[in-house]
């Protein structure tokens, strides 16, 4: 069993960007989450993975401050989360763009709302519609981009209001499966350039080995952190060769080994 | 459409209507359908008119002031009940009584209420309209996608940035709809008002031509008013058209 890295030497001086402590969440008679806490360690990725109705995007929503827990408390840098704020940003599934606004205006949206004058979130949505390889996509609508570059036009929203952590519910899985391995290595070097703290809902579990530094198990009824995986032997290598690490496979084994008794 | 060829222009179904028109008239069939081209020459001799320039700025008046109630007051409320659960369930039994009520029948009531002028006649012609105003917004407001209303709330929009900023342009492709159908019951709403209220307006010129059997006089207004009211409602579809590029894929 490939379980590298002795826990109690990283713990010591791991230093958490976002807690949940003993969160549960039901809706009518049905508990979507119970009593569950996780830590997510500054600057790293990390991956809440489960089959369907373990509650993973529940979670997502609950530290976004979009969904409130029935008991518990969320931590953001030490601060407790009543609502949305700045601090954090949200990438959605669908995308979730403005349809009747350019590029442009969609990426400088959240700055938008928090009441930026217009010439500076322009300059600041420029930036990052560049960093997101959209340049010359400024005065495009959604409708005329594909389903990749609408994410990334959603990417860019998430990264211009410059919040410490980023939520991604699912970001990828309505793009084809190739632009989906594109994204899968440009997050591993957004996570190395961007000191921001990443959570990321996937239910792929390539994928969750593939961009995560630590990987939280959640499994279903009553919904639970069942196991929390820290891959660090490929971590450093070159995006190309994960794939054939075989503490990659051995990973994606072990996970698939504790999932497929939840998958009907 | 297209025949042997050609590609037919919009409406070429009316010409052929009006040549149907202009024989039936000619023929004499009937003193209720004069010849069309009488029509024409009446509408061009009364268009010229104190009496009916008076009566265009009356029901004009009426009818802008009725739509335009019915357009600040019908939106906000249909985004207010397509937002809100508890706003919807006090007000939907309410319009949609409204939208199926015949207002014919209470506008007895609002003379009454509110007097014999202009202001009943806006308030019979707000009546007409807002309704479906309403109803659209509502559907409009339900349909928008749960994670765009999430989206705002994530990047901190306040209510009125949501409200003004997301709602509204959201359902736009429904409210312009229902804005475009309310338009043509106020068009039905001003002449109505004008007929039973006060007799002013075009409403009053149709009571007038056709009690003395003026019925070119009757036809030439009814063209004049199915011109304005057609001319309107197509700058919506017009608008309609221009947002129906995001209208499926919100």
């Amino acid at each position: 069993m490939a379980m590298p890295q002795t826990e109690t030497a990283f713990e010591a001086k791991v230093d958490n960007a976002v807690a949940v402590r003993g969160v549960s969440k039901n809706y009518g008679d049905v508990e979507a989450l119970k009593d569950m806490s996780l830590e997510f360690p500054r600057g790293q990725l990390t991956s809440l993975l489960g089959p369907s109705g373990c509650g993973k995007t529940t979670l997502l929503k609950i530290i976004a401050g979009l969904l409130e827990p029935n008991s518990g408390e969320i931590e953001v840098n030490g601060k407790a989360v009543t609502g949305p704020g700045p601090d954090r940003a949200f990438v959605f599934q669908d995308f979730a763009l403005l349809p009747w606004a350019s590029v442009l205006r969609n990426v400088g949206f959240g700055l938008e709302l928090r009441g930026v004058a217009r010439s500076e979130r322009e300059a600041i949505a420029e930036k990052y519609i560049k960093d997101v390889g959209l340049a010359g996509f400024e005065k495009s609508y959604p409708h005329e981009l594909s389903g990749g570059m609408r994410q990334r036009v959603g990417l860019a929203r998430a990264l211009s209001v410059n919040a410490q952590v980023l939520l991604m519910d699912e970001p990828f899985s309505a793009v084809d499966e190739q632009t989906r391995r594109k994204f899968q290595e440009d997050l591993l070097n957004l996570v190395q350039n961007e000191s921001k703290t990443f959570i990321f809902v996937t239910h792929s579990i390539e994928e969750a080995v593939y961009v995560s530094d630590q990987i939280a198990i959640l499994l279903p009824r009553p919904s639970r952190v069942s196991e929390i995986i820290r891959p660090s032997g490929f971590r450093n290598k070159d995006a190309a060769s994960i794939r054939r690490d075989p503490e990659y496979l051995d990973i994606v084994d072990e996970i698939w080994a504790s999932l497929r008794s939840y998958v009907e | 459409m297209k025949i042997m060829g050609y590609r037919l222009p919009a409406m070429s179904s009316l010409i052929l209507w009006g040549i149907l028109w202009e024989i039936v008239g000619q023929a004499g069939v009937t003193f209720f359908i004069p010849p069309l081209s009488k029509v024409f020459v009446t509408l061009f001799e009364v268009i010229g008119t104190g009496s009916f320039q008076k009566a265009l700025w009356d029901t004009a008046y009426a009818f802008f002031a009725g739509v335009f109630f019915s357009i600040v007051i019908g939106i906000p409320t249909g985004i207010m009940m397509g937002k809100n659960r508890l706003i919807d369930e006090m007000l939907l039994p309410w319009v949609n009584m409204f939208l199926s009520a015949p207002l014919t029948a209470l506008v007895p009531v609002l003379m009454v209420l509110f007097g014999f002028g202009m202001k009943s006649i806006i308030i019979t012609t707000t009546l007409f309209a807002i309704w479906i105003i309403i109803l659209n917004t509502r559907a409009g407001v339900m349909q928008i996608n749960r994670s765009m209303i999430e989206m705002a709330r994530s990047f901190g929009a306040s209510p009125m940035d949501a409200f003004f900023k997301i709602y509204f342009w959201a359902a736009l492709p429904e409210i312009l709809g229902g804005v475009r159908i309310g338009v043509i019951r106020a068009v039905k709403g001003v002449i109505i008002g004008q007929l039973l209220i006060s007799i002013v307006g075009f409403g009053a010129l149709f009571e007038l031509y056709s009690s003395n059997f003026l019925m070119a006089h009757f036809w030439a207004v009814l063209i004049v008013l199915f011109a304005l009211a057609f001319t309107i409602s197509e700058v919506f579809a017009y608008l309609e058209r221009r947002v129906a590029y995001y209208a499926a894929k919100r």
